[in-house]
Protein backbone atom coordinates (compact mmCIF):
# COMPACT_ATOMS: atom_id res chain seq x y z
CA UNK A 1 0.00 0.00 0.00
CA UNK A 2 1.91 3.21 -0.84
CA UNK A 3 1.27 5.57 2.02
CA UNK A 4 1.93 9.00 -0.06
CA UNK A 5 -1.74 8.33 -1.32
CA UNK A 6 -3.65 8.04 2.09
CA UNK A 7 -4.11 10.80 4.43
CA UNK A 8 -4.40 9.77 8.06
CA UNK A 9 -8.33 10.39 8.85
CA UNK A 10 -6.89 12.22 12.73
CA UNK A 11 -5.79 15.05 10.22
CA UNK A 12 -9.04 15.30 8.10
CA UNK A 13 -10.49 15.87 11.51
CA UNK A 14 -8.09 18.98 11.96
CA UNK A 15 -8.56 20.27 8.87
CA UNK A 16 -12.57 19.78 8.09
CA UNK A 17 -13.44 20.72 11.77
CA UNK A 18 -15.18 17.29 12.16
CA UNK A 19 -15.70 14.50 14.95
CA UNK A 20 -13.79 10.95 13.64
CA UNK A 21 -17.31 9.57 14.56
CA UNK A 22 -18.73 11.63 11.29
CA UNK A 23 -15.79 9.41 9.35
CA UNK A 24 -16.78 6.13 10.86
CA UNK A 25 -20.34 6.71 10.23
CA UNK A 26 -19.93 7.05 6.67
CA UNK A 27 -17.31 4.49 6.70
CA UNK A 28 -20.56 1.91 7.88
CA UNK A 29 -22.69 3.59 5.38
CA UNK A 30 -20.77 2.68 2.65
CA UNK A 31 -20.15 6.49 1.59
CA UNK A 32 -16.20 6.27 2.61
CA UNK A 33 -13.79 3.39 2.36
CA UNK A 34 -11.77 3.93 5.43
CA UNK A 35 -8.29 1.77 5.36
CA UNK A 36 -6.20 0.96 8.48
CA UNK A 37 -2.98 0.06 8.53
CA UNK A 38 -0.84 -0.61 11.92
CA UNK A 39 -4.34 0.93 13.71
CA UNK A 40 -3.63 3.81 12.02
CA UNK A 41 -6.73 5.34 9.95
CA UNK A 42 -6.68 6.27 6.50
CA UNK A 43 -8.41 7.65 3.63
CA UNK A 44 -7.08 7.23 0.36
CA UNK A 45 -6.36 10.70 -1.67
CA UNK A 46 -8.64 10.15 -4.16
CA UNK A 47 -11.34 10.04 -2.49
CA UNK A 48 -11.14 13.68 -0.97
CA UNK A 49 -13.31 14.98 -3.65
CA UNK A 50 -15.92 13.10 -2.37
CA UNK A 51 -15.28 13.86 1.11
CA UNK A 52 -15.27 17.39 0.64
CA UNK A 53 -18.96 17.39 -0.83
CA UNK A 54 -20.14 15.21 1.96
CA UNK A 55 -18.63 17.29 5.07
CA UNK A 56 -19.99 20.19 2.88
CA UNK A 57 -23.67 18.56 3.09
CA UNK A 58 -23.69 17.87 6.78
CA UNK A 59 -22.38 21.53 7.60
CA UNK A 60 -23.97 23.71 5.32
CA UNK A 61 -27.43 22.48 5.36
CA UNK A 62 -27.43 20.36 8.85
CA UNK A 63 -27.93 16.82 6.97
CA UNK A 64 -27.10 13.85 8.84
CA UNK A 65 -25.36 10.64 7.01
CA UNK A 66 -28.43 8.72 6.34
CA UNK A 67 -29.97 12.11 4.24
CA UNK A 68 -26.16 12.27 3.12
CA UNK A 69 -26.63 9.24 1.61
CA UNK A 70 -30.19 9.50 0.35
CA UNK A 71 -29.02 12.91 -1.94
CA UNK A 72 -25.51 11.01 -3.21
CA UNK A 73 -27.22 8.29 -4.26
CA UNK A 74 -29.60 10.87 -6.42
CA UNK A 75 -27.57 13.16 -7.14
CA UNK A 76 -25.67 9.92 -9.16
CA UNK A 77 -29.04 9.07 -10.75
CA UNK A 78 -29.66 12.61 -12.11
CA UNK A 79 -25.81 12.39 -13.55
CA UNK A 80 -26.69 8.91 -15.14
CA UNK A 81 -30.38 10.54 -16.08
CA UNK A 82 -28.30 13.23 -17.79
CA UNK A 83 -25.95 11.41 -19.87
CA UNK A 84 -28.90 9.37 -20.79
CA UNK A 85 -30.58 12.69 -21.82
CA UNK A 86 -27.63 13.95 -23.31
CA UNK A 87 -27.48 11.11 -25.67
CA UNK A 88 -31.34 10.66 -26.79
CA UNK A 89 -31.20 14.33 -27.56
CA UNK A 90 -28.32 13.66 -29.93
CA UNK A 91 -29.82 10.78 -31.49
CA UNK A 92 -33.17 12.62 -32.05
CA UNK A 93 -31.39 15.91 -33.58
CA UNK A 94 -30.54 13.63 -36.32
CA UNK A 95 -34.05 13.12 -37.34
CA UNK A 96 -35.21 17.13 -36.53
CA UNK A 97 -32.91 18.11 -39.21
CA UNK B 1 -24.04 50.51 -7.07
CA UNK B 2 -27.23 48.79 -6.58
CA UNK B 3 -28.78 48.05 -3.43
CA UNK B 4 -29.92 44.67 -2.59
CA UNK B 5 -33.02 44.41 -0.61
CA UNK B 6 -31.45 40.84 1.86
CA UNK B 7 -35.04 40.45 3.25
CA UNK B 8 -36.40 39.51 -0.31
CA UNK B 9 -33.31 37.36 -1.39
CA UNK B 10 -34.57 35.46 2.21
CA UNK B 11 -38.36 35.53 1.61
CA UNK B 12 -38.39 37.34 4.78
CA UNK B 13 -40.32 40.62 5.68
CA UNK B 14 -38.23 43.49 7.82
CA UNK B 15 -40.01 42.09 11.38
CA UNK B 16 -38.40 38.32 10.52
CA UNK B 17 -36.84 36.97 13.74
CA UNK B 18 -33.63 35.26 14.27
CA UNK B 19 -35.02 32.22 14.12
CA UNK B 20 -37.26 32.66 10.98
CA UNK B 21 -33.61 34.06 9.79
CA UNK B 22 -32.09 30.66 10.61
CA UNK B 23 -34.92 28.75 9.14
CA UNK B 24 -35.06 30.48 5.85
CA UNK B 25 -31.48 30.40 5.41
CA UNK B 26 -31.74 26.61 5.85
CA UNK B 27 -35.01 26.08 3.52
CA UNK B 28 -33.17 28.46 0.95
CA UNK B 29 -29.41 26.81 1.37
CA UNK B 30 -31.33 23.29 0.89
CA UNK B 31 -32.44 24.19 -2.37
CA UNK B 32 -30.03 26.16 -3.90
CA UNK B 33 -26.94 24.74 -2.55
CA UNK B 34 -24.02 24.10 -5.32
CA UNK B 35 -23.63 20.40 -4.43
CA UNK B 36 -27.13 19.75 -4.84
CA UNK B 37 -27.25 21.54 -8.00
CA UNK B 38 -24.57 20.85 -9.96
CA UNK B 39 -23.51 23.10 -13.27
CA UNK B 40 -26.05 25.35 -12.69
CA UNK B 41 -25.34 28.51 -12.25
CA UNK B 42 -28.16 29.97 -11.43
CA UNK B 43 -28.01 28.18 -8.34
CA UNK B 44 -24.76 29.36 -7.10
CA UNK B 45 -25.44 33.11 -7.64
CA UNK B 46 -28.81 32.51 -5.64
CA UNK B 47 -26.91 30.65 -3.57
CA UNK B 48 -23.81 33.28 -3.13
CA UNK B 49 -26.64 36.23 -2.38
CA UNK B 50 -28.38 33.95 -0.14
CA UNK B 51 -25.15 33.63 2.16
CA UNK B 52 -24.67 37.42 1.24
CA UNK B 53 -28.09 37.89 2.45
CA UNK B 54 -27.56 35.86 5.70
CA UNK B 55 -23.93 37.04 6.57
CA UNK B 56 -25.92 40.82 7.16
CA UNK B 57 -29.52 39.78 8.84
CA UNK B 58 -28.07 37.10 10.68
CA UNK B 59 -25.80 39.19 12.38
CA UNK B 60 -27.54 41.41 14.98
CA UNK B 61 -24.75 44.41 14.49
CA UNK B 62 -25.17 44.31 10.61
CA UNK B 63 -28.52 43.55 10.71
CA UNK B 64 -29.16 46.95 12.72
CA UNK B 65 -26.94 48.74 10.24
CA UNK B 66 -28.51 47.07 7.53
CA UNK B 67 -31.64 48.10 8.40
CA UNK B 68 -30.76 51.60 9.41
CA UNK B 69 -28.64 52.57 6.41
CA UNK B 70 -29.65 49.92 3.61
CA UNK B 71 -32.39 51.78 2.06
CA UNK B 72 -30.46 55.20 2.08
CA UNK B 73 -26.65 54.21 1.52
CA UNK B 74 -26.07 57.25 -0.10
CA UNK B 75 -25.18 58.70 2.99
CA UNK B 76 -21.58 57.64 2.55
CA UNK B 77 -20.47 59.50 4.70
CA UNK B 78 -21.99 58.02 7.86
CA UNK B 79 -21.46 54.96 6.04
CA UNK B 80 -17.72 55.20 5.68
CA UNK B 81 -17.69 56.01 9.72
CA UNK B 82 -19.61 53.07 10.39
CA UNK B 83 -17.60 50.86 7.92
CA UNK B 84 -14.06 51.70 9.09
CA UNK B 85 -15.10 50.38 13.15
CA UNK B 86 -16.42 46.95 11.85
CA UNK B 87 -13.62 46.72 9.49
CA UNK B 88 -11.32 46.57 12.28
CA UNK B 89 -13.65 44.20 14.02
CA UNK B 90 -14.11 42.27 10.98
CA UNK B 91 -10.19 41.75 11.12
CA UNK B 92 -10.17 39.73 14.45
CA UNK B 93 -12.54 37.32 12.99
CA UNK B 94 -10.63 36.01 10.26
CA UNK B 95 -10.58 32.51 11.83
CA UNK B 96 -13.86 31.81 10.28
CA UNK B 97 -13.07 30.40 6.94
CA UNK B 98 -14.55 31.19 4.02
CA UNK B 99 -15.87 27.47 2.21
CA UNK B 100 -15.80 26.35 -0.84
CA UNK B 101 -19.15 28.16 -1.77
CA UNK B 102 -20.10 30.52 0.96
CA UNK B 103 -17.27 32.68 0.74
CA UNK B 104 -15.92 35.46 -1.89
CA UNK B 105 -18.06 37.23 -4.26
CA UNK B 106 -20.06 39.28 -2.10
CA UNK B 107 -21.31 41.97 -4.01
CA UNK B 108 -20.10 45.92 -4.12
CA UNK B 109 -23.11 46.82 -2.18
CA UNK B 110 -21.80 44.25 0.80
CA UNK B 111 -18.41 44.94 0.48
CA UNK B 112 -19.43 49.04 0.66
CA UNK B 113 -21.21 48.23 3.61
CA UNK B 114 -19.47 45.49 5.97
CA UNK B 115 -15.78 45.43 4.10
CA UNK B 116 -15.82 41.83 3.60
CA UNK B 117 -16.76 38.28 5.28
CA UNK B 118 -17.31 39.27 8.93
CA UNK B 119 -18.13 35.31 9.57
CA UNK B 120 -19.15 32.20 7.71
CA UNK B 121 -22.62 31.58 6.73
CA UNK B 122 -22.29 27.96 6.73
CA UNK B 123 -20.96 27.71 10.20
CA UNK B 124 -17.55 26.27 9.35
CA UNK B 125 -14.82 27.35 11.62
CA UNK B 126 -11.42 26.94 12.12
CA UNK B 127 -8.42 27.07 9.14
CA UNK B 128 -10.43 24.66 7.25
CA UNK B 129 -8.42 23.73 3.80
CA UNK B 130 -11.08 23.02 1.52
CA UNK B 131 -10.62 22.76 -2.13
CA UNK B 132 -11.71 25.96 -4.77
CA UNK B 133 -15.19 25.71 -6.61
CA UNK B 134 -15.35 23.61 -9.90
CA UNK B 135 -16.05 25.60 -12.34
CA UNK B 136 -18.11 25.15 -15.78
CA UNK B 137 -17.57 26.42 -19.11
CA UNK B 138 -19.54 25.53 -22.82
CA UNK B 139 -17.37 25.21 -26.15
CA UNK B 140 -19.19 25.64 -29.49
CA UNK B 141 -17.22 23.88 -32.24
CA UNK B 142 -18.09 22.69 -35.13
CA UNK B 143 -18.38 18.84 -35.89
CA UNK B 144 -15.49 19.51 -38.53
CA UNK B 145 -13.71 20.91 -35.86
CA UNK B 146 -13.92 17.57 -34.19
CA UNK B 147 -13.29 15.44 -36.66
CA UNK B 148 -8.77 15.45 -35.59
CA UNK B 149 -7.94 16.12 -32.20
CA UNK B 150 -6.49 19.43 -31.82
CA UNK B 151 -5.25 22.08 -30.00
CA UNK B 152 -7.14 25.19 -28.84
CA UNK B 153 -6.31 28.02 -26.16
CA UNK B 154 -9.31 28.91 -24.19
CA UNK B 155 -9.36 32.32 -21.81
CA UNK B 156 -11.43 31.29 -18.34
CA UNK B 157 -11.63 33.87 -15.76
CA UNK B 158 -9.27 35.57 -17.63
CA UNK B 159 -6.56 32.49 -17.26
CA UNK B 160 -5.67 31.35 -20.65
CA UNK B 161 -5.57 27.40 -20.94
CA UNK B 162 -4.28 25.50 -23.50
CA UNK B 163 -6.63 22.26 -24.16
CA UNK B 164 -6.47 18.75 -26.50
CA UNK B 165 -9.47 18.51 -27.58
CA UNK B 166 -9.53 14.82 -28.44
CA UNK B 167 -11.24 13.82 -32.25
CA UNK B 168 -14.48 12.20 -31.78
CA UNK B 169 -15.89 14.38 -28.52
CA UNK B 170 -19.68 14.53 -28.42
CA UNK B 171 -22.31 16.53 -28.06
CA UNK B 172 -22.95 17.94 -24.63
CA UNK B 173 -19.80 15.55 -23.34
CA UNK B 174 -18.30 17.62 -20.49
CA UNK B 175 -14.20 17.20 -20.04
CA UNK B 176 -12.82 18.35 -16.35
CA UNK B 177 -9.24 19.38 -16.42
CA UNK B 178 -7.99 19.22 -12.80
CA UNK B 179 -6.97 22.05 -10.85
CA UNK B 180 -8.46 25.07 -13.37
CA UNK B 181 -11.47 25.85 -11.05
CA UNK B 182 -11.73 28.63 -8.76
CA UNK B 183 -8.60 28.49 -5.88
CA UNK B 184 -8.54 26.62 -3.07
CA UNK B 185 -9.58 28.48 0.11
CA UNK B 186 -7.11 28.44 3.05
CA UNK B 187 -4.54 26.54 1.13
CA UNK B 188 -6.63 24.66 -0.45
CA UNK B 189 -6.23 22.65 -3.84
CA UNK B 190 -7.96 24.44 -6.80
CA UNK B 191 -11.25 23.22 -7.89
CA UNK B 192 -11.78 21.64 -11.39
CA UNK B 193 -12.89 23.03 -14.75
CA UNK B 194 -15.87 21.35 -16.39
CA UNK B 195 -16.30 22.08 -20.07
CA UNK B 196 -19.23 21.38 -21.99
CA UNK B 197 -18.66 20.87 -25.95
CA UNK B 198 -22.02 22.27 -27.80
CA UNK B 199 -21.20 20.47 -31.30
CA UNK B 200 -22.90 22.18 -34.38
CA UNK B 201 -23.20 20.12 -37.19
CA UNK B 202 -23.35 21.91 -40.32
CA UNK B 203 -22.58 19.50 -42.74
CA UNK B 204 -24.64 17.01 -44.99
CA UNK B 205 -23.65 14.06 -43.12
CA UNK B 206 -25.93 12.45 -39.82
CA UNK B 207 -23.94 11.50 -36.88
CA UNK B 208 -25.15 8.65 -34.46
CA UNK B 209 -22.66 7.73 -32.32
CA UNK B 210 -19.50 6.76 -34.76
CA UNK B 211 -21.44 6.59 -37.59
CA UNK B 212 -22.22 8.56 -40.52
CA UNK B 213 -25.39 8.56 -42.25
CA UNK B 214 -25.80 10.36 -45.71
CA UNK B 215 -28.82 9.98 -48.61
CA UNK B 216 -27.17 10.54 -52.01
CA UNK B 217 -28.97 10.88 -54.88
CA UNK B 218 -28.69 8.39 -57.90
CA UNK B 219 -29.94 8.71 -61.22
CA UNK B 220 -32.75 6.19 -62.93
CA UNK B 221 -30.35 5.20 -65.16
CA UNK B 222 -26.86 4.17 -63.19
CA UNK B 223 -29.40 3.04 -60.76
CA UNK B 224 -30.75 0.54 -63.96
CA UNK B 225 -27.79 -0.22 -65.55
CA UNK B 226 -25.31 -0.09 -62.30
CA UNK B 227 -22.18 2.19 -63.29
CA UNK B 228 -19.37 4.01 -61.02
CA UNK B 229 -20.96 6.84 -58.55
CA UNK B 230 -18.46 9.82 -56.56
CA UNK B 231 -19.69 10.46 -53.38
CA UNK B 232 -18.29 12.82 -50.52
CA UNK B 233 -17.19 11.04 -47.29
CA UNK B 234 -15.98 13.44 -43.85
CA UNK B 235 -12.25 13.25 -45.39
CA UNK B 236 -12.84 13.19 -49.39
CA UNK B 237 -14.33 11.52 -52.26
CA UNK B 238 -14.61 7.70 -52.87
CA UNK B 239 -15.73 6.02 -56.23
CA UNK B 240 -18.06 3.33 -55.67
CA UNK B 241 -19.77 0.96 -57.83
CA UNK B 242 -23.18 0.91 -58.75
CA UNK B 243 -24.85 -2.46 -58.75
CA UNK B 244 -27.24 -2.90 -61.59
CA UNK B 245 -30.94 -2.88 -60.58
CA UNK B 246 -30.12 -0.50 -57.59
CA UNK B 247 -33.61 0.03 -55.82
CA UNK B 248 -34.41 3.12 -54.08
CA UNK B 249 -33.23 3.27 -50.23
CA UNK B 250 -30.48 0.59 -51.21
CA UNK B 251 -27.80 1.43 -47.94
CA UNK B 252 -24.47 0.67 -48.25
CA UNK B 253 -22.11 0.32 -45.82
CA UNK B 254 -18.61 1.95 -46.39
CA UNK B 255 -16.53 0.63 -42.95
CA UNK B 256 -14.16 2.88 -41.70
CA UNK B 257 -15.40 5.77 -43.27
CA UNK B 258 -17.69 7.28 -40.15
CA UNK B 259 -16.58 9.34 -37.29
CA UNK B 260 -13.27 8.81 -34.89
CA UNK B 261 -13.66 7.03 -32.23
CA UNK B 262 -13.42 9.18 -29.20
CA UNK B 263 -10.23 8.42 -27.61
CA UNK B 264 -9.01 5.46 -29.87
CA UNK B 265 -6.99 6.62 -31.96
CA UNK B 266 -7.06 5.41 -35.51
CA UNK B 267 -10.34 3.29 -35.15
CA UNK B 268 -13.60 5.22 -36.66
CA UNK B 269 -17.21 4.00 -37.57
CA UNK B 270 -18.80 3.66 -40.29
CA UNK B 271 -20.38 5.66 -43.21
CA UNK B 272 -24.11 4.62 -44.41
CA UNK B 273 -24.97 5.95 -47.95
CA UNK B 274 -28.63 5.46 -48.36
CA UNK B 275 -29.52 5.76 -52.44
CA UNK B 276 -32.55 8.13 -53.43
CA UNK B 277 -33.31 7.40 -57.33
CA UNK B 278 -33.96 10.55 -58.82
CA UNK B 279 -36.28 10.15 -61.85
CA UNK B 280 -35.60 12.29 -64.48
CA UNK B 281 -38.15 15.23 -65.42
CA UNK B 282 -38.99 17.64 -68.77
CA UNK B 283 -38.47 14.51 -70.71
CA UNK B 284 -39.14 14.80 -74.85
CA UNK B 285 -40.78 13.13 -77.06
CA UNK B 286 -38.46 10.86 -77.82
CA UNK B 287 -37.61 9.85 -74.23
CA UNK B 288 -41.43 9.62 -73.44
CA UNK B 289 -41.89 7.14 -76.73
CA UNK B 290 -38.97 4.91 -75.31
CA UNK B 291 -40.14 5.08 -72.12
CA UNK B 292 -43.57 3.74 -73.60
CA UNK B 293 -41.67 1.34 -75.28
CA UNK B 294 -40.09 -0.19 -72.39
CA UNK B 295 -43.51 -0.08 -70.42
CA UNK B 296 -45.05 -2.23 -72.80
CA UNK B 297 -42.32 -4.43 -72.98
CA UNK B 298 -42.44 -5.08 -69.21
CA UNK B 299 -46.38 -5.65 -69.71
CA UNK B 300 -46.28 -8.00 -72.35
Amino acid sequence: MNLEKLIAINELCKLYNVEISFFHSLNESGLIEILTLDEVHYLHQDKIYDVEKIIRIHLDLEINVEGIDVIINLLKKIDELQDELDSVKNRLSIYEH
Amino acid sequence: MAFIDYYKIMELDKSASEADIKKAYRKLARKYHPDLNPNNAESERKFKELNEANEVLSDPENRKKYDKYGNDWKHADQFEKQGSQSHSQQRTAQDYSQGDFSGGDYSDFFESMFGGSSRNAGGRAGNTKFRGQDLSAELKLDLKEVYETHKRTLTVNGKNIRLTIPAGVKNNQTIKISGHGAPGVNGGPNGDLNIKFIIENNTQFKLDNDNLYQTVDLDLYKAILGGELTVDTFDGKVKLNIKAETQNGTKVKLKGKGFPIYKKEGEFGDLFITFQIKTPTNLTDKEKELFTELSNLRAS
